[in-house]
């Protein structure tokens, strides 16, 4: 609107062009399931935290029982970041953990390439709200089995099964802790999302 | 209730900063990437208070989301802000991809080609 690059003289290498376009993937799952651990694994930056006011928004959600002071006043979102080339960047958003910050999720949602929904197999039931979300919401997603330690609890069809999810929703083994892990499943959502864009264009 | 978390850099309450609104005229996405245009690099330097800090913060292309990470500011005051910046003419952004819509195929094939490169 207001920059036109030719207007630009003392910009260095790279910044003369348009500001770089952001992509976002949301990162799923319930408490403590590793969320910040794989956004840190292969965020350029240290993971950040931001935090959105429920004043604002509380209306609705007075069940505070079961959060601590401080989160009934903010709810924290952390989140990395990755340079894909000059001019694009993928944000890597984790999810508040609790299922009831959802008014959050709308907006981190909008536009989004699609989720990871990450699961622990010992807390399966943690994970149901964000998948159920993300099927009501037609938002592409994995399911990433956060397996420590290289230790394979449940065979990926027994939770299929377990969590319902349809045939062509993949189910992924990932490690948290481990860039080329965390690298391969956020291709792997890329390349669901890109299958169902080419199947069915919106 | 209205009791903040520690670490906050606010003075005031978080929704004074923006006159009480929770929306400012150009709706800024959590993950827009601000850069400062020719004239708000030239007011960066002397702008007071928050305003300031999110210009001299944009001299590195950033969205609401660092804005508020690094400033401790809301999420929801960082957007209104820097949307007010952007009316202003001091900030602006990338306009390629509309904000909220799906990732077009080819956006798509660039990030997936950009991962694997990684």
């Amino acid at each position: 609107m207001v920059s036109r690059p030719s207007d630009l003289t003392a910009d260095p290498a790279g910044a003369a062009g348009p500001a770089p376009l952001p992509v976002k993937i949301v990162i799923a799952g319930g408490f403590a399931v590793g969320k910040t651990t794989f956004v840190g694994s292969i965020s350029e930056i240290e993971p950040l935290t931001t935090e959105a006011a429920l004043t604002a928004v509380s209306e609705g959600i007075d069940d505070t029982s079961k959060v601590s002071a401080k989160t009934a006043t903010t709810v924290a979102m952390d989140f990395g970041r990755i340079g894909l080339g000059s001019d694009l960047v993928l944000y890597l958003f984790g999810t508040p953990g609790q299922d009831r910050f959802w008014f959050m999720w709308d907006d981190l949602v909008r536009g989004a390439i699609g989720a990871v929904v990450l699961i622990d197999t010992r807390r399966l039931e943690e994970c149901f709200p964000a998948v159920d979300y993300f099927e009501e919401s037609g938002i592409p997603f994995v399911v990433a089995m956060n397996c420590f330690d290289g230790v394979v609890t449940h065979p990926p069809e027994a939770v299929r099964e377990a969590l319902g999810v349809s045939p062509d929703t993949p189910i992924l083994l990932t490690d948290a802790r481990h860039r080329d892990a965390t690298k391969a499943t956020l291709i792997e959502l890329v390349q669901h999302a890109l299958s169902r864009a080419t199947a069915a264009p919106v | 209730m209205n009791r903040r978390g520690d670490g906050s850099g606010l003075r005031v309450r978080p929704y004074a900063l923006t006159g009480g609104r929770t929306r400012a005229a150009t709706d800024i996405a959590i993950e827009t990437i601000l850069v400062l245009t020719p004239e708000g690099a030239a007011r960066a330097e002397h702008r007071p208070m928050e305003k300031g800090d999110i210009l001299r913060l944009c001299r590195a292309p950033s969205s609401p989301a660092e804005i508020s990470a690094h400033l401790h500011l809301p999420l929801g005051v960082a957007r209104v802000l820097a949307g007010d910046l952007v009316d202003e003419g001091l900030l602006d952004f990338n306009r390629e991809a509309a904000a909220g819509d799906p990732p077009s195929l080819r956006l798509l094939e660039r990030v997936f080609d950009g991962l694997q490169a990684l």
